[in-house]
């Protein structure tokens, strides 16, 4: 029954994108690749609103003084920086586009197990991004992306009630992501697609779905707890009314720890799939990458009290968090090398999506080192609360879930959109991201380390130079993104048609059509070969693995 | 699974005596206990949870080891968060 004949496939022409123009038929779309459109569409939205203020930032420190802006302004500059890049771009980018889009593919699957709960998280994620939207016009949130208390419930006068709500409702958004994924994973494989043939991609995204299922609920339900507080004056974190501050850290970082895996789980996933594709071989232990994305979703959830060090928390739980926080490094490491050793007599090839894979390695074992610098109680005493923390968590997020986000849309746009980017273009704007990147970050390793404090927004005069140079990357790496955006656009209309597999890549998403059927395969796959067989693919350059 | 779980009246029932749990919470905290009223308080949000949990999640019943797996590993994560965080609580040398 599963390889009935479906209606849309019978004209070679009709495909995701051609079926149905209609606003309607995008609106109330099921299918999983056109969700994936809509996330697209409106996350990068998300994504250059939430530039247009790291602009601002990096324009008000380009000098000592505060002279752009009032510094009630700049704190809520940098707090809706924070919270639309964390809540509104990095949590859900790679799961809800190329997730959406690849998961059903990878898996030999017609859609998701939900399809209409997948749209209604597109809708939830709408619903919350115009509320954050309405709770910044009518002027904005100065809490920071933390949300703490007591400033948050007793001392804030701005509108922190709605923005917590807009980040709740993100929340159940995804949610209901992971849900769909977790389900789907365990009950729609195709034939023969054992757990262990799954592309790494799958088992990240897994892993990303348990973290949602059981972290998002914990910072949900204290973001109502900020709300009860604020209205009715329950005592619950402010010491005045009685209540724990810290109560508040510990509940917020056990989700916002988690989190960090929410958003790089995904894309590490992304750089399995280009490593091995781009080096021609199957992952170096593909077993233990797999079972470290898993590692770090369970080990993820023992670290979080690693942000409260100087907070007042006991010191002997101090040490104990930062014990465990270097267990964490270990999976990350095992990807690293992995990686690395993948790579190893490798046919390695430079097509852009792997310059943006070396660029993922190069700096999130920057940042990951970096974080272990942190996780070290006295060093932490030293920078928490500097730029050193900044550099690092960017490292990590624009570095690694950045980098690989973009690597993957450049990997799969030819199966997204049925055509080819400008290769040339692409490798000068990876170069641009990169340079720019490093330009604007590593020297906020220096500033934090040599004491200047974040969420200031002015300074004395001797770190002019090196805020100068971070001001400077800034505008290289906006150069980088918006490069991109111009070309996908540019190639949808008169970039060359892609073939099915332009990359002679493994993977089931390689054998539907380039852009797929509404219903991605005519006949449901069977499979009968082991993840990345590279070595088999090559060995018959002639026979490329589309089935039929 | 069986037929009068599933019933409706057994639904409405179960939903009124989870409202009823919730007045008495709410009428205990007007009662003075002292150390008793979090006690309490705490007892029967943990009865309605795990009515909650037994029949409107359907683990009652329920026959598949996936099930277990998915209640256990919630509690488990649960575990993490009372656990380490009372791993702060309790050795606050400062107290
Ligand atoms: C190798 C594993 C990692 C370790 C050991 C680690 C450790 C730490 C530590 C100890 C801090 C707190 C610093 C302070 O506030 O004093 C921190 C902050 C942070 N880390 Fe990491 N980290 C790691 C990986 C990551 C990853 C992969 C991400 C994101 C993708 C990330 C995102 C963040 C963020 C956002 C903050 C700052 C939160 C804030 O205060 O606003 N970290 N990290
Ligand atoms: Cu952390």
């Amino acid at each position: 029954m599963a390889s009935a004949a479906i209606p849309a496939n019978q004209s070679p022409k009709t495909n995701y994108l051609t079926n149905g123009y209609s606003l309607k038929s995008w609106l109330l779309t099921t299918d999983h690749k056109r969700i994936a459109i809509l996330y697209l569409i409106s996350i990068t939205l998300f994504f250059f609103l939430g530039g247009f203020f790291a602009m601002l930032i990096r324009l008000e420190l380009l000098t000592p003084q505060g002279d752009l802006m009032h510094a009630d302004t700049y704190n809520k500059v940098f707090t809706m920086h924070g919270i639309i890049m964390v809540f509104f771009f990095l949590i859900p980018v790679v799961p809800a586009v190329l997730g959406n889009f690849l998961v059903p593919l990878m898996i030999g699957a017609k859609d998701l197990a939900f399809p209409r709960i997948n749209l209604l998280s597109w809708y939830l994620y709408i619903i919350a991004g115009v509320l954050f939207l309405h709770c910044m016009l009518v002027g904005g949130v100065d809490t920071g992306w933390t949300f703490y208390p007591p400033f948050s419930t007793s001392a804030s006068n701005t509108n922190v009630i709605e923005a917590g709500l807009a980040v709740f409702i993100a929340g159940f958004s995804s949610i209901f992501t992971g849900l769909n994924f977790i389900v789907t994973i365990h009950r729609m494989r195709a034939p023969g697609l054992t757990w262990n043939r799954l592309p790494l991609f799958i088992w990240a995204n897994y892993a990303t779905s348990v973290i949602m299922i059981l972290g998002t609920p914990v910072v949900a339900i204290t973001i109502i707890l900020v709300a009860a507080e604020r209205t009715l004056h329950l005592g619950i974190f402010d010491p005045k009314l009685g209540g724990d501050p810290l109560l508040f850290q510990h509940l917020f970082w056990f989700y916002s720890h988690p989190a960090v895996y929410i958003m790089i789980l995904p894309s590490m996933g992304v750089i399995s799939e280009l490593i091995a594709c781009f080096a021609r071989k199957r992952i170096f232990g593909y077993n233990f990458v797999a079972l470290s994305s898993i590692a770090l979703a369970v080990f993820g959830f023992l670290v979080w009290a690693h942000h409260m060090f100087v907070s007042g928390m006991s010191l002997y739980a101090a040490m104990v968090f930062s014990f465990l926080s270097f267990s964490v490094g270990v999976p990350s490491a095992v990807k690293v090398f992995n990686w690395t050793a993948t790579l190893y007599r490798g046919s390695i090839s430079y097509a852009t999506p792997m310059l943006y894979a070396f660029g993922f390695i190069g700096l999130f074992t920057i940042g990951g080192l970096t974080g272990l610098f942190l996780a070290t109680l006295g060093i932490d005493v030293h920078v928490t609360d500097t730029y050193f923390v900044v550099a690092h968590f960017h490292y990590v997020m624009v570095g690694g879930v950045l980098m690989g986000f973009l690597g993957g849309m450049h990997f799969w746009w030819p199966k997204i959109s049925g055509r080819m980017y400008p290769e040339a273009w692409a490798k000068l704007s990876a170069l641009f991201v990169f340079v720019g990147f490093n330009l604007t970050f590593f020297p906020q390793f220096i500033l934090g380390y040599v004491g200047m404090p974040r969420r200031y927004w002015q300074y004395p005069h001797e770190f002019q130079v090196l805020n100068v140079l971070s001001t400077a990357g800034a505008s290289v790496l906006a150069v980088g993104y918006l490069l991109p955006m111009i070309y996908f656009l540019w190639s949808l209309r008169y970039g060359p048609i892609a073939e099915a597999n332009p990359w002679n890549a493994a993977g089931l998403e390689w054998k539907a059509a380039s852009p797929p059927t509404t219903f991605n395969f005519d006949e449901t796959p069977v499979v009968t070969w082991e993840a990345y067989n590279y070595d088999e693919i090559d060995a018959k350059p002639q026979e490329v693995p589309v089935g039929r | 699974m069986s037929e009068h779980a599933t019933s409706r009246g057994f639904y409405v029932a179960l939903g009124i005596s989870l409202l009823v749990l919730t007045a008495v919470t709410v009428g205990a905290a007007f009662v003075n206990l002292g150390p008793f009223n979090p006690v309490i308080a705490l007892l029967i949000a943990t009865i309605k949870a795990t009515l909650v949990v037994l029949f409107f999640m359907h683990v009652k019943g329920a026959s598949e080891k996936m099930t277990a797996a998915v209640v256990i590993s919630g509690f488990f994560f649960l575990a993490i968060l009372l656990v380490l965080s009372m791993a702060d609580y309790l050795t606050r040398a400062w107290r």
